[in-house]
């Protein structure tokens, strides 16, 4: 496992040199004035451009640029975003929570709901709740996150008004502000909970339903179709057979011993379920105009704020790479013949 | 292969989708005539310039989006765009990912190693966050949407045509083009890639429904698609401000997001349901 894991952690500072060199060969499409933007600490500087493109080389080579950009971004300098009106590094502390909490919110029913309804569906083959789960596997995927938010808003927003857009009520966003609230960690249903007001915990759940609705039923669709089918192809083995044979129960013939062994492919594609729930995150939060990584990032793209679009390029490829690495290390620790190869 | 088709009617259902879908994009220029003074008929006439949208009346159809663009012209000239925007982005993705998956699979070595990495360095990225990336970069409109996507669509092509060339290269048959003294160029253009492309191109055409998704994401963002332009991702965007009715009737707007939101979930169900049926063709797995 130790080695597996080194060789494997080898190869992040190579990725990452790619991922950066990629981006920044990008920009090099723009002229330098609109690069500047990527150097700039103080909104100040906005005003004094062609100082900024002296001072870090931006009429130089690219091998040069690069490489002051580098230094720059090493000590976590990633300049200034004007749609955010703050410094990169401190938009995305300010974004990334609503994001995780939206991301972890649509995360967990995703899996519980996706495993249980892929497994019911591999048992009870061609059965009304197998036809049921393929129903919500090709609406799934069928149905785009921008067309079911819409229509998620105008029912539960614009008919009974009882889920509203957005991440807290204006009443909601006083309070949190204010001298009495402290922000422990940024996540707003635990912050809540952990200032003892309820009544934040329940605003904060009602804004998060939708774009969690939104993203789980775009998703829930690839975990119940990698699961119905891994079990299906379990289940008719031979180990399953001598279970049966034996005479074990047969709850735990499919929980016990067909499950497990049918799970590890799962683990293998939640790095796909991942770049669903990322890239669903850039929609959704558009949609629901929910303050978090992704709609910046739309924002930013709309008004070409550069610094601001390499900061969410740059945060989303973080998360993505970190999340396939932890899909590949969990697949290693749960089946001993990836790690051996 | 059809008559294995035949035996599942729901890919029967989404063949009957495609091809009704196909059948409109041909027939726009019957079903919503251009206006006599018209010079684009891609550009959505304008009945008026007032904001509120209209419900559907025997005038519009499908009623009018805000800034009475008639939806429509809008959903019917929408499909051209939509196959449009999937095969260009198809075609353009996939003649990028057989090139460079062929010359990476066939001659293996540096180049191999350097094309696989750089598709590991694409695919580091959700396809949706290097896509809008790219089209901010390069400026919104749908021509750099549609480059966009297949700049971010052609490196699975090229991994998938790579490992299948690796098992076909080893093949008798080509070894023996080799013996005869045939030259690398003839071999790969006429043995190994006719044989190991099928896949690629059963998969990537599936992915039409997907890109047109995409295309669609892109154009809802503002980052496609321009004002008036019959796009379908745009003509949703354009309900954005109604969601909210007035009081009386709460979803007084409903057709601004039904109808074009309702239009693209059939065109990508049409997509996924022949997926399905080819999957389960091509895998043997699932027998």
């Amino acid at each position: 496992m130790a080695s597996y894991l080194i060789r494997r952690l080898a190869m992040l500072p190579f990725v990452a040199l790619g991922v950066t060199l990629l981006l920044f060969a990008l920009l090099q499409l723009l002229s330098p004035e609109m690069r500047a933007s990527l150097y700039v600490k103080d909104p100040r500087q906005l005003s004094a451009l062609e100082s900024v493109i002296e001072t870090y080389h931006l009429r130089d080579p690219f091998p040069i640029q690069y490489w002051t950009w580098l230094k720059q971004i090493l000590v976590g300098d990633l300049g200034y975003s004007e749609t955010a009106r703050m410094p990169v590094a401190e938009a995305i502390k300010a974004f990334f929570p609503a994001t995780f909490e939206l991301a972890l919110t649509a995360f967990v029913p995703t899996l519980l709901v996706g495993i249980w309804l892929g497994t019911k569906a591999a048992v009870y083959q061609d059965r009304p709740l197998d036809h049921f789960s393929r129903f919500m596997a090709i609406t799934g995927y069928s149905l785009p996150s921008f067309v079911l938010g819409l229509l998620l808003l105008m029912i539960f927003y614009g008919r009974f008004n009882i889920l509203p857009p957005g991440r807290f009520s204006l009443e909601a966003d006083l309070f949190i502000h204010s001298a009495n609230f402290t922000p422990f960690t940024g996540f707003l249903l635990l912050d809540s909970l952990l200032n003892g007001k309820l009544w934040i915990f329940w605003d904060a759940l009602k804004h998060l339903i939708l774009p969690a609705a939104t993203l789980f039923y775009n998703s829930v669709a690839l975990l119940i179709r990698i699961t119905r089918s891994s079990m299906l192809e379990e289940i008719h083995k031979d180990y399953v057979r001598t279970a049966r044979a034996k005479g074990v129960e047969e709850s735990d013939v499919i929980n016990k011993h067909a499950r497990k062994n049918a799970l590890i492919p799962v683990i293998t594609s939640s790095s796909l379920l991942l770049v669903g729930l990322l890239g669903g995150v850039v929609i959704t939060e558009t949609i629901f105009n929910y303050p978090g990584i992704g709609r910046w990032g739309v924002n930013a793209a709309q008004q070409l704020d550069i610094a601001g679009i390499m900061g969410f390029a740059l945060v989303s490829a973080t998360l993505f790479v970190l999340g396939n690495l932890a899909a590949d290390l969990l697949y290693a620790f749960v089946d001993p013949r990836v790690r051996l190869k | 292969m059809l008559k294995r088709l035949r035996k599942k009617p729901l890919s029967l259902i989404g063949l009957g989708l495609i091809v009704f879908f196909a059948l409109v994009a041909l027939l726009a220029p019957l079903l919503a005539p251009m206006a006599p003074n018209a010079r684009d008929p891609y550009l959505i006439p304008q009945d008026g310039y007032t904001s509120d949208p209209t419900p559907p009346s025997s005038k519009h159809w499908f009623g009018t989006t805000e800034q009475q663009y008639d939806l429509y012209y809008g959903i019917i000239w929408g499909t051209r765009t939509a196959f449009k925007i999937g095969l260009t982005i198809i075609s353009m993705a996939l003649l990028v990912g057989i090139t460079l998956g062929s010359l990476a699979g066939y001659y293996g070595g540096w180049l191999d190693e350097v094309l696989m990495r750089f598709t590991d360095i694409i695919l580091a990225f959700p396809a949706i966050v290097l896509a809008v990336v790219i089209v901010a970069v390069l400026g919104p409109s749908l021509s750099m949407v549609v480059l966009a996507i297949a700049l971010v669509a052609w490196p699975s092509y090229a991994r998938l045509l790579r490992a299948d060339i690796l098992s076909v290269k080893q093949r008798e048959f080509v070894l023996a083009s080799r013996a005869l003294g045939a030259t690398d160029f003839w071999i790969l253009t006429r043995r190994v890639i006719p044989n190991a492309i099928f896949p690629v191109l059963v998969v990537a055409s599936l992915d039409i429904g997907s890109v047109v998704i995409m295309a669609a994401a892109l154009s809802f963002l503002g980052l496609g698609a321009p004002m008036g332009y019959a796009d379908w991702g745009q003509l949703i965007s354009l309900s954005r401000n109604w969601i909210l009715g007035t009081p009386q009737n709460p979803l007084q707007f409903w057709y601004t997001a039904v109808i074009p939101g309702g239009t693209i979930f059939l065109f990508v169900l049409g997509w996924n349901l022949l997926g399905d049926a080819f999957r389960d063709i091509l895998d043997p797995r699932q027998k």
